[in-house]
């Protein structure tokens, strides 16, 4: 019995954190889809949100929602900046300049946050106690249902702007051929703009939520962001359900192999399974055929 | 190319009068690195500027070069030139294994899946503390030696790191110029006409990422030996990153052009010290100006510059490629 509500403990606590990445990976996976790039700072996204959200509520003294709100807008802000000033001007891009671009972008972030918060790891109190509620011989904490709650939110928003929206739409016609999509009249880069907006929203919005749970400081954003990408290459860089079954599914294996395993190997865990899927099925555990990408 | 000749006896003339007026001590110690960092970008260079193929995880050749030889020679008293050999050997061995299945990868997933490779090597050498002390770092690794004479001060280090990058810039400079050289470019411009033209791409490929692991490890070792204390930090994704910005800054494609990267990326935090933390600000601005603004890098804006300034000189068309 012993045994059993240890792994039932781990399976829980991995599924919260597997949501998280579910929702980091459909930010991937949003710019992925409309402009064929990785972004590699998607993860300083991630680590802003966090950041943000206790500044605004230590510093700035506002309550929680507002601080949250303030800290989605603020990174939503950095997203298009960025998209601006770092990928608009770039010319005939190729994956190579991309990559170091997003790359430097990356440092770039995690630099000034740096210079102006400092390296502490902080954390943010949580949204509605610590009191854990007790599940089949395993506890949950009420921010494990945050997690649960926002993410499902989020994934089902997604889901409608995609597929009834006139602009969810019309991203989703750039994904497709995005000179097609000009042809029709939709401009490309506003909806290429519009993908790294939305895509900063979501990722920071999983940084808000998780910052309770881990502690959070200028240097995580490399580690969450990577997890993220290892969810949607599970899911097959779609923005649906594959990404957030690829993030549960992470998010458990990585849970039981550090608690039956090692908790140093945690990370290693989650590397291992990315390298195995890009080795073995590139295209995501859940798509048939379609390899074009990789 | 006879100039080219000319050019490199030039250039290692320089690198081996720069030590004598300076008899050692804080330059001299930089100048070791900037012999270690040449090389580990030429490595890169190699792989991405000229065949086109990105690695994140080059600094994880050059931590099992180091902590290779750390080890080999502390724990079970190897002799360390043997060591060096051994673990260059293994290293090759390991990347040309894993380069399978890596490089039938592109663009995105490459640089994501070498990443990987990189990030699980270093929480490796984090997590086997019975090995490698794990990260309070592996210390009490003896200098290097040849009989009776220890390379035990700076300047003799010096020469030894420099030595050793020579001979690869040689090697480098007559492997770009050659068949091999050739069919790495013509796969950076189109894999699928390379391979039209009778080039063995895949085979090519895991090639080039063998040589430069293999160049990585052998610095990882000399550097073990000349620091004498090695820590996994120094072997993380910041550094592979560094060693990315080094080629980007210096110029893709462009041997000269790793070295001068490398020589700039290593004074510059020494320049910046007193403004400490600024270091990874500057990097960030340097990867994404350089990339829109400078995509040939160094190599190619300061001639470029010359010739803004002197607009007097007619440039004939074609003369400058």
């Amino acid at each position: 019995m012993e045994l059993l509500n240890q792994v039932t403990q781990f399976v829980i606590s991995g599924l919260a954190t597997g949501s998280i990445y579910a929702l980091i990976g459909l930010s991937f996976a949003i710019i992925f889809n409309s402009t064929g790039i990785i972004n590699f700072a998607q993860g300083e996204f991630v680590m802003l949100g966090g950041v943000l959200t206790i500044f605004s509520l230590n510093v700035l003294q506002l309550p929680l929602l507002a601080a949250i709100i303030v800290a989605v807008a603020v990174t939503t802000v950095i997203g298009l900046v960025f998209e601006r000033l770092a990928i608009r001007p770039l010319k005939n891009a190729t994956p190579l300049s991309l990559i170091i671009i997003t790359i430097g972008a990356s440092i770039l972030i995690r630099g000034l946050v740096m210079l102006l918060w400092g390296k502490d790891t902080q954390a943010l109190p949580a949204f509605s106690g610590t009191d854990p509620i007790s599940v089949a011989g395993a506890t949950l904490l009420p921010q494990h249902l945050w997690i649960f709650g926002v993410t499902v939110l989020v994934i089902i928003g997604c889901r409608l702007f995609f597929n009834h929206t006139i602009s969810g739409k019309a991203m989703r016609a750039c994904s497709f051929n995005p000179r097609a999509a000009n042809l029709v009249g939709i401009s490309v880069g506003r909806m290429v703009l519009f993908s790294f907006v939305i895509s900063a929203a979501v990722g920071s919005l999983a940084g808000v939520i998780i910052a309770p749970l881990t502690m959070t400081a200028y240097d995580v954003g490399v580690m969450l962001g990577l997890k993220g990408f290892c969810a949607a290459i599970m899911g097959g860089m779609g923005s649906g359900l594959g990404t957030v079954l690829g993030g549960l599914i992470l998010g458990t294996l990585e849970s039981l192999g550090a608690g039956l395993i090692s908790s140093g190997y945690k990370d290693a865990i989650a590397f291992f399974i990315l390298l195995l899927i890009l080795f073995i099925r590139p295209q995501g555990l859940f798509k048939k055929g379609e390899t074009e990408r990789v | 190319m006879k100039s080219d000749r000319i050019k490199f006896l030039v250039f290692a003339l320089v690198v081996l009068l720069i030590p004598l007026p300076l008899s050692g001590g804080y330059l001299t110690n930089v100048l070791i690195f900037v012999g270690i960092n040449s090389v580990l970008a030429l490595g890169l260079n190699l792989l991405l500027g000229y065949a086109g193929q990105i690695s994140l995880g080059q600094a994880a050749f050059f931590g099992l070069g180091a902590y290779g030889s750390g080890v080999l020679t502390t724990a079970y008293g190897f002799n360390p030139w043997l060591a060096m050999i051994v673990v260059a050997a293994c290293v090759a061995l390991f990347a040309f294994a894993i380069g399978f299945p890596v490089l039938r990868l592109k663009g995105h997933y490459l640089a994501m899946a070498t990443l990987g490779v990189g990030v699980i090597v270093n929480i490796a050498l984090n997590e086997t503390v019975d090995l490698t002390g794990g990260p309070s770092g592996l210390s009490g690794i003896p200098n290097l030696a040849i009989g009776s004479f220890t390379f035990d001060s700076d300047v003799k280090n010096y020469y030894l790191v420099w030595v050793f990058a020579l001979g690869m810039i040689l090697l480098s400079l007559n492997l770009v110029n050659s068949r091999f050289g050739r069919g790495l470019r013509a796969i950076h411009d189109s894999e699928v006409a390379a391979r039209v033209m009778g080039v063995n791409a895949r085979l090519m490929k895991v090639q080039v990422f063998t040589l430069s692991a293999f160049m990585s490890a052998i610095m990882g070792s000399l550097y073990c030996h000349v620091m004498t204390f090695i820590s996994p930090n120094s072997f993380g994704f910041h550094f592979s990153v560094e060693i990315l910005t080094m080629i980007v800054i210096g110029g893709l494609g462009s041997v000269y052009g790793s070295i001068l990267g490398a020589l700039l990326l290593t004074l510059l935090p020494e320049m910046l010290r007193t403004f400490q933390d600024y270091d990874i600000i500057v990097y960030g601005l340097l990867l994404i100006t350089m990339t829109i603004y400078l995509p040939g890098g160094l190599v190619e804006g300061i001639p470029a510059l010359f010739r803004c300034l002197l607009p007097a000189r007619k440039v004939t068309e074609g003369s400058d490629a």
